[in-house]
This record gives structure tokens, sequence and C-alpha cells, in this order.
């Protein structure tokens, strides 16, 4: 019924819309105003050109001043001031040539609209010109290339040999944080172990997985470089920390990384922002389904010290279950040999960091 | 009848034209009416079956491109519509569209498995069906024979399987709107594993099946028109017209369709794949997933493989879009600024260079998928020079203005709009191409916005603009100018409302595919935005509805066109008012000169046709050209 309504008013619409539009010709053939030339409609377009140009320029100008401190979320990281200063230098860049072409596209418009008798000038081509405005483009261009790359590369480039450890694994619809324990070394996982206790798949015949212990939340210490690698058991997930400026793909069989110094603690940021509830956020940032835009995870920043007891108070994986450790042992007595665990795949097709 | 055909005849139309705005007189007398019946004799015998559905006239196809393509665009704002409403309006209620979206809506709530879906059937409708069909199938079709100068295209049995082909898939596609488990829901970019596995996402199921197979159908229409275009361009120009002679517009679609046949292959084979991947249990793309309590047994695969293939498509695919918009923007402005366009050479130039360009670009879509970021210094390098020749694109759309003689026809207003949007649009890509900035950009709505300015918009204007300044060639009559006006502005304001504050929103890191922000903190603090945004969208999106009403309402009562509207150099306009199939019922016209010959010095009117000796213009030849008129 809703529907049939709904259909029958936009339908009432049309048909009242079409009436009114014939009845305006009619009567505009009747007042003589029907007419091809060239008149009226032409400048009062020129001018919209115009009015387009300054109103719509200011109100630009003002929402995007008005918005600015919003659309800048708190920055947290080293090379995130890097990329900052770099997006609002591009952004001043590009926003002078924006102001330059907009102004003359809707100024020449409205200038050079059409005048009885005159005539539009002939020009056809100018090849002076033409260099000029590609040259300039191209060299302007390359100084924003060399930065960027100056500074991808850097980012980029291996994590220092004393950073943090932590990986991420993305499942549909939550982030699995694990830590490599005292060891510092992450064990191996299998896919073909995953199970609803063992989400993780950690294969416990592996020494270096034993004292792996899994968390909710991410901790990492701040003013210390951590190195996140980044893995998925199902579809297409993706790290995204907007205050860290870190963003990197969670891809099923290829495991991933990104490494990030964070600068500022979660308590120091909440006491800047004057915000107790402030938390850096994790958010799942490549479409993974249906609760894809839920897909979140809490990021805590500590101070080393506070980092280190935070560690070394876990408890591992194999220790808050031990029947799956009796099960790992039990097929180890069972087997000649150990179950063919498959190696973690190590050799990234992304040389990002040292391995660890 | 050969004693009613009008030659070309320039020196008659010179003394009929009184000058600035008013249009040459008809060769012949009455010549409306008379073409007229040439027209239906030449097509008595047809039955209307050959003549209006399986026809193989460049025309009619032309036409039937347009209207499949305005019935898909309607539907792609629709689906639009409907999730700018869940974005705009997270809390509320949307009991009232369940007579509409049934099962979708649970308890007031749009499901959002549905709600990716609708994403991904719009961009896909959008990209593919609306502004890669049904503007350069519309507008390659239509234009390629007559402003070459050709009697119709070069195979027109492919030309009809081309549209037949498109149609098939388009009915495909839109019966997936409506089975059980919906349409296919993982984006249009279709990333396996998500599109690869029903236990994943629901539309992944029946939905993706019908979606690959639509796209099958899709790119061999696309082949076949693509061959047919580059065949016909290369082979059937009339005498006289060199590559050097050809309107902007031809170099445009001529391109396209080159762009076309050299990546939809590579889409095919993707989708291929992903084909057997998900019915066949191979490997291509997927490896080591748990999913839904069962370990797969598949392993090697790679996800990243498949953003390969697919964006090797995928970004020539934008300038696909995009590059006929130019062609036709570029015939536009300088009609209807009565004067030449700037730098025909160097727009022929810039077009060579982005479509070599656009093929060695396509992994700036991929920067933080995983890829090794030594590649990623590659192509930010590639992707940041095409800014030139798009700059050298602009600066020339400019300087046609300068000192012009502006007429604001509706196709003039929205290829101003045009430049306007591509600039705005263009220049965030010089952010987004840079690799370090795209670490904080992607995949937020800071590119949503970018590529709607640049491609979508952009490119929708560019259709506009065509089917304003065509029409009186292809329904013999005139679109109503002050609709056209109101549809313009209301467009135009509507699209800057809609996609300037999105970049606001994606600078804040906003993720876009996000069914509702409010769990996060970081994105919750645009709700008004959000809300503003959607507004703007739902009426800029009903705005629509004017100008679909103009079209229709002037197919069948709009004035009468006459020969050549807008006064306007190019071949098309030598033909009758309603050319029949064949296109000119006497002997092709010659070519002379180059398309832009407007308001040259000497000659008393202010444009001088295509078709003109120059031996006709002493007064107005150049030194090389009296050269060659001697």
């Amino acid at each position: 019924m809703t529907a049939l309504t709904i259909l029958l008013v936009l339908v009432l619409l049309l048909v009242v819309f079409g009436l009114l539009f014939r009845l305006q010709i009619l009567t505009s053939i009747f007042s003589g105003t029907f007419t091809r030339d060239i008149g009226m409609s032409n400048s009062v377009n020129a001018v919209l050109m115009l009015v387009f140009l300054v109103f719509g320029g200011a109100w630009f100008a003002y929402s995007f001043v008005e918005n600015f401190n919003k659309m800048n979320p708190p920055i947290a990281s080293i090379h995130g001031h890097q990329m900052e200063r770099m997006f609002w230098t591009t952004m001043a860049v590009i926003g002078v040539a924006f102001a330059i072409t907009q102004t003359l596209l809707f100024v020449y418009s409205y200038k050079y609209q059409h005048k009885e008798g005159r005539r539009a000038y002939f020009f056809a081509h100018n090849n002076k010109i033409e260099v000029i405005w590609t040259v300039i483009p191209a060299i302007v261009m390359a100084a924003l290339i060399f930065a960027g790359w100056k500074a991808w590369t850097r980012i980029t480039g291996p994590a220092p040999k004393n950073s943090v450890v932590v990986e991420v694994m993305g499942k549909q619809f939550n982030w699995l944080v694990r830590y490599p324990g005292r060891d510092m070394k992450l064990g191996v996982i299998n896919y073909r172990m995953i199970d609803a206790v063992n989400e993780w798949g950690f294969d416990l015949s592996d020494k270096s997985a034993i004292d792996d212990f899994t968390t909710n939340e991410i901790h990492v210490p701040k003013g210390v470089p951590v190195l996140i690698k980044i893995r998925s058991r199902d579809v297409l997930h993706a790290v995204y920390m907007p205050h860290f400026r870190v963003q990197m793909y969670a891809v099923p069989g290829m495991p991933t990384r990104f490494w990030f110094t964070p600068t500022v603690s979660t308590d120091e940021m909440r006491a800047k922002l004057g915000n107790p509830k402030f938390n850096y956020e994790l958010a799942c940032n490549q479409v993974c389904g249906g609760s894809h835009f839920a897909m979140k995870a809490t990021v805590i920043v500590d101070e080393p010290d506070d980092y280190q007891n935070w560690y070394a108070a876990q408890q591992s994986f194999s220790a808050k279950n031990p029947e799956v450790m009796a099960a790992f042992k039990q097929k180890a007595k069972t087997l000649v040999t150990p179950i063919a665990a498959q190696p973690e795949v190590e050799a990234a097709p992304m040389p990002l960091a040292a391995s660890n | 009848m050969s004693d009613l055909t009008p030659k070309p005849n320039f020196s008659a139309s010179v003394q009929a034209s009184g000058g600035v705005g008013s249009a040459p007189v008809p060769t012949t007398e009455h010549g409306d009416h008379l073409l007229h019946d040439d027209h239906d004799h030449e097509h008595h015998d047809q039955h209307w079956l050959w003549k209006y559905v399986f026809s193989q006239d460049h025309k009619q196809i032309a036409k039937q491109f347009l209207i499949t393509g305005m019935f898909w665009a309607i539907l792609g704002g629709t689906l639009s519509s409907l999730f700018r409403l869940q974005l705009g309006w997270p809390e509320g209620s949307m009991q009232w569209l369940t007579p509409f979206l049934g099962h979708w809506i649970q308890a007031g709530k749009l499901n959002p498995e549905f709600y990716l879906a609708l994403v991904t059937m719009h961009g896909t409708i959008m990209v593919f069906f609306v502004l890669t069909a049904g503007l350069s199938g519309t507008f390659s079709n239509f234009l390629i024979p007559l402003q070459v100068g050709a009697r119709d295209m070069a195979s027109g049995f492919m030309n009809m399987l081309s549209y037949w082909f498109f149609f098939i898939s388009s009915v495909i596609m839109f019966s997936s709107l409506f089975i059980e488990t919906g349409p296919a829901a993982a984006g249009w970019t279709i990333y396996p594993p998500l599109s690869a596995l029903p236990q994943a996402i629901p539309g992944s199921g029946m939905g993706m099946t019908l979606w690959l197979v639509s796209m099958v159908f899709f790119i061999v229409s696309q082949l076949l028109g693509g061959v047919n275009y580059v065949t016909t361009v290369i082979n059937l120009r009339t005498r006289g017209m060199s590559m050097s002679k050809l309107p902007l517009t031809i170099w445009a679609f001529f391109l396209t369709a080159i762009l076309g046949i050299l990546s939809f292959p590579v889409l095919f084979s993707a989708a291929l794949l992903l084909v057997f991947d998900r019915s066949f249990g191979t490997s291509f793309f997927l490896s080591d997933i748990y999913i839904a309590g069962q370990a797969l047994s598949n392993q090697g695969g790679s996800p990243v493989l498949f953003q390969h293939l697919f964006w090797f498509l995928g970004h020539p695919e934008v300038y696909i879009v995009i590059m006929p918009a130019m062609g036709m923007v570029s015939e536009v402005l300088s009609t209807n600024a009565r004067k030449p366009i700037f730098g025909y050479r160097a727009m022929i130039g810039s077009l060579i260079g982005i479509s070599l360009l656009s093929f060695v670009v396509w992994a700036h879509h991929m920067f933080v998928t995983g890829m090794n970021p030594f590649l990623g210094s590659v192509f930010m390098f590639l992707t940041l020079i095409i800014a030139v020749p798009s700059g050298v694109k602009v600066f020339n759309w400019l300087a046609t203005l300068w000192r012009g003689n502006i007429r604001f026809t509706a196709a003039m207003l929205f290829s101003i709009g045009f430049v306007s949007l591509f600039i705005s649009g263009g220049l965030t890509g010089i952010i987004l191409g840079n690799a370090t900035l795209d670490i904080q950009m992607h995949n937020t709505y800071f590119v949503v916005a970018h590529f709607h300015l640049v491609m979508g918009s952009s490119a929708f204007f560019g259709l506009f603009a065509g089917v304003y300044h065509w029409f009186p060639k292809m329904f013999g009559r005139m679109m109503d100018e002050k609709l056209g006006y109101i549809h313009f502005w209301l467009t135009f304001a509507g699209v800057y409302l809609v996609f300037m504050p999105m970049h606001y929103v994606g600078i804040a890191g906003f993720p876009r595919r996000y069914y509702a922000w409010t769990g996060f903190d970081a994105f919750s603090q645009f709700a008004d935005m959000n809300k503003f945004i959607s507004i703007a969208a739902i009426i800029a999106f009903l705005g629509q509805f004017i100008f679909i009403f103009n079209f229709f309402y002037s197919i069948f009562r709009g004035r009468r066109a006459t020969q050549n509207p807008w006064n306007s150099t190019t071949l098309e306009w030598t033909t009758p008012i309603e050319p029949g199939h064949g296109n000119w019922p006497g002997e092709i016209p010659a070519v002379y000169r180059w398309p832009y010959d407007y308001s040259k010095p000497g000659s008393d009117v202010d444009f001088i046709p295509q078709n003109v000796p120059l031996s006709q213009t002493q007064s107005s030849n150049l030194p090389y050209e009296q050269e060659m008129a001697d």
C-alpha cells in the first residue's frame, strides 16, 4: 500500500509538472517571448557563472575553515607528522592551482559572454604557451614525486632492530592480537589447526609458539618503534590506524607488515584532548562482509615501563588452554615425526623489516 | 528522389546566414518535409522490428545505448539515495521502505549486507553500464560515422550484436537484484576472497555468479563495439578527412576504443579465473583460508594477483569513461565559444599521452595492499606524470574560452561545468597518487570524493553536454533550453555540495563502504556533515528527473530543429535534419579543412564547415591554405 501511494504521488507530481511546463510554453508563445535568439538568458547565465564563483568560493572557504579542526585527527607517530606536513604542503600547491584555474574559468565565462557584433579572437595555437604550461606542472610534479618518494622509502623501509613486535590477524569480524612472549619469537601457526579455541591456529609442537600470548587490545610502548605484522585468515582486511597514519592490507596467505613509532601515550592524548574516554582505534578499511563497519580494535600506547609490566603479566596461550597443549603432546607421542607444520612464510613479498 | 537531395552548397548558406547566431537555411527549400519523405521511402519495406529493435543503423543503436544507459542511471542513482539515507540517518527507521526492499529491512533497519550490495551495484552500474556503455556506447556509435563521413559503422551487424550483448548483460545484472541472497556485495572491485566465498557474504553466492556472467557479456559487447569504432575511424573516413582533420571527439572515441580493446580482455581473464576459483576448486586467488568453521584446501593463490588483473582494466577504465567526455566537451566549448579549440595538436598529443600512461599506473590503487614498496615508488612516479597532459587539456580549454564569444546553451553550461569538476577532482589525484599520502587516504571518503568528481560527475556532465548538443541530430527536435539551465545549475551546485564536504570527512579518515560510523570515536564527529551530504545528494538526484522529463518530452513535442542549429563546422550537421540509414542521401561530402574554423578572420560568417573547399574561402585562407587552394 505504501509503495502504491508513493508511486501514485510521484506520478501525480510528474503530471502536474508536465502540465505546468506546457502552460509556460503556451504563455510564452502568446506573449511573444518564445524565441531562439541569444538574449536575456545568455547574460543571466553569464552572471550566474560569476555568482557561482563568488558564493561557491565563499561557501567552500567558510566550510573548510569551519571544519578544519575536525578533519585533522590528532597525530601520534613520528612519520605521521612528516606525512601531515607533506599533505598540507601538497594541498597548498593544488589549492593555488585550484583557485587560479577555477577563477579563470568562471571569469572568462562571464567576461566573454556573447555580445552582438563582437567576434571571437581566432587564436588556434601557440607552441610557446603550450611548452610553458607543460614544463611548469612537470617541474612541480617532479618536486612532489621526489618528496613523496623519499618519505615512502623511509616509511616502508626496514624496521629498526629494537622494534617491538606485535602480530594482528584479521577475521570476520574482529582482530586477533598476539605477542611473541618471553623468547621474543613468534611461534609457528597453521590455518589448518584453527578451531573455536585455537583461533590463531598455534602449532604448539613448535617451541617458540608455547610462550606466545594473545590479547584483545593492542598495547604498544611510547617512543619505541613498533613493528606490526599483519595476517588474515579468511578474506581481505586492512589495518587502519588513522591517528598513527598507518594502513596496510591483511591478506590471506601473504603476511604483510608496517612499522611506526608512537609518540603520544593514550593517557597523554586523553589529557591533551580533554576527553577521558579517548582511545586510539584500529579500523578495518577493506570491505570484508556485513559487519565490516564494526570490525575494530583498541590500541593503547603505554609508557615504556608500564608496557614492560603489562607484557610480563600476560599469560601465554598454551598456559591458558592446557587442553590444547595436552592434545598436541598426545599427537607428538602417537606420531613418529611431529606434524609437518607449515613453516611461517618469513620471506614476505615486501622487504619491510628485518625478520625477528 | 535524387533531385531533392541537398548537395553541400556552401555559397548558398553563406548568403543565407545573416551573421552571428542565425542558422544557415537548409540548401533545399522545405528541406525538412522532403527529406523526411526521403527517409521514410528508404525504410518503407522494413519491418519495424528490424528498424527499431534489431537495427543495424548506428544512429538507432546509439539511441538504444542511450536509453538503456538512462534506465541504468536512474537505477544507480536510486541505489545511492538509499545508502545515503542510511549514512545520513544511521539511527533512523527505514520501515517505510519495507514494501520496496522486503526482507532487506529487518526491524526497521537496513541490512548491513544489503548496504554493501547497494554500494557494489551502484558502482558497477555507474561505471560500466552508464558511463562506459551509456556514454561511450551512445556517442561513439552516433558520432563516429557522422563525423568521419561514413554511411555507417564498418560492420553494422557487429554493431547490432554489441548492443544486444550489452542488453543481455543488462538483463542478467538487473535480475541479480531480485534473487533471495541479494546481488553481488563485495564492492564493485569484487576483490576475492570475499567475492569468491559465499560463506563470507551471501552476495557472493548466486549474486556474484550473475555479476560475473553479466560482465562476460558486457566485455564481449565492449570488444565488438571497440573493434568496430577503431576500424571505422581508420578505414571509412571520407575523402580529405585525414587524421589531422578529425574532430577531437573522434580522436577521443578512437583512443578510448583502443584502451577498451587492450584492457577489457584482462578483466575477462580475471573474471574467468575467479569463476574457476568459485566453481572448480582452483586456487588462483585463494590461500590459507579458514572460514565458517572450516579450513579450505586452497593454497598458493594470491588475492593481490586479482587486484593487479582487475586494475589493469580498472585504471584504463576510468579513462575509457572520461576521454569521450573530454572529446565532446572540447567540441562543444569550441562551437559555443565560436573559437577554434586552442592547441588542437596539443589536445591530441595529451589524449595520446594520457592513453599510454593509463596502462602503466594501475598499481596506484594498491600502494598499501602488501605489494612490494619499490613498485609503489615506480607507480607513484608514473601516476603523477599524468597530471601534466591533464593540465595541458585544462589550460587549453581555458585558452579556448579566452576572448571567445560565448553562447550559453545547456550543452555549453555542462561543458564549463565539466572543466570545473575535472579540475576540482583531478587536483586531489595529486595527493592520492603520492604513495606516502595514500597511506592515510587510501579507501577513505577522500578517494570517494576524488573519483566522483573527476570521473563520475565529470563524465556525467560530458554525457549531458553531449545529449543537449546532439539531441537535434538524434531526434530532429530541440530540447528545452530553460529546463536545461535549471537542470544544470541544480546539478552543478548539487555535485559540489555533495562532494566538497566529502573531502573533509575523508581527510579525517572516514573509511568508505562503512554501513555506519557510529562505532568509532575517530569518525563519529561528522554526523551533521553526513546528513548535509545526504540531503544534497537526494535533491541533486531528484533534479535529474527534470532532464528525463525534458528528454522524453522533447522527443515528441520539442521544437523542430534546423539543419545546423549550433552553427557548427563538423560533418554531422551537413546531413538532413533526420538522416536516414546511410546518413547522406547523396554523395558523402568531402573534407577540405580542420574542424575548428570558427570566427576566422576574413570570413563573413563565423564558422566555415569542414566540407567547404578552400577555393571558396579565398578571403579567409591562411597562407598555407591559400597555397593548397591554388
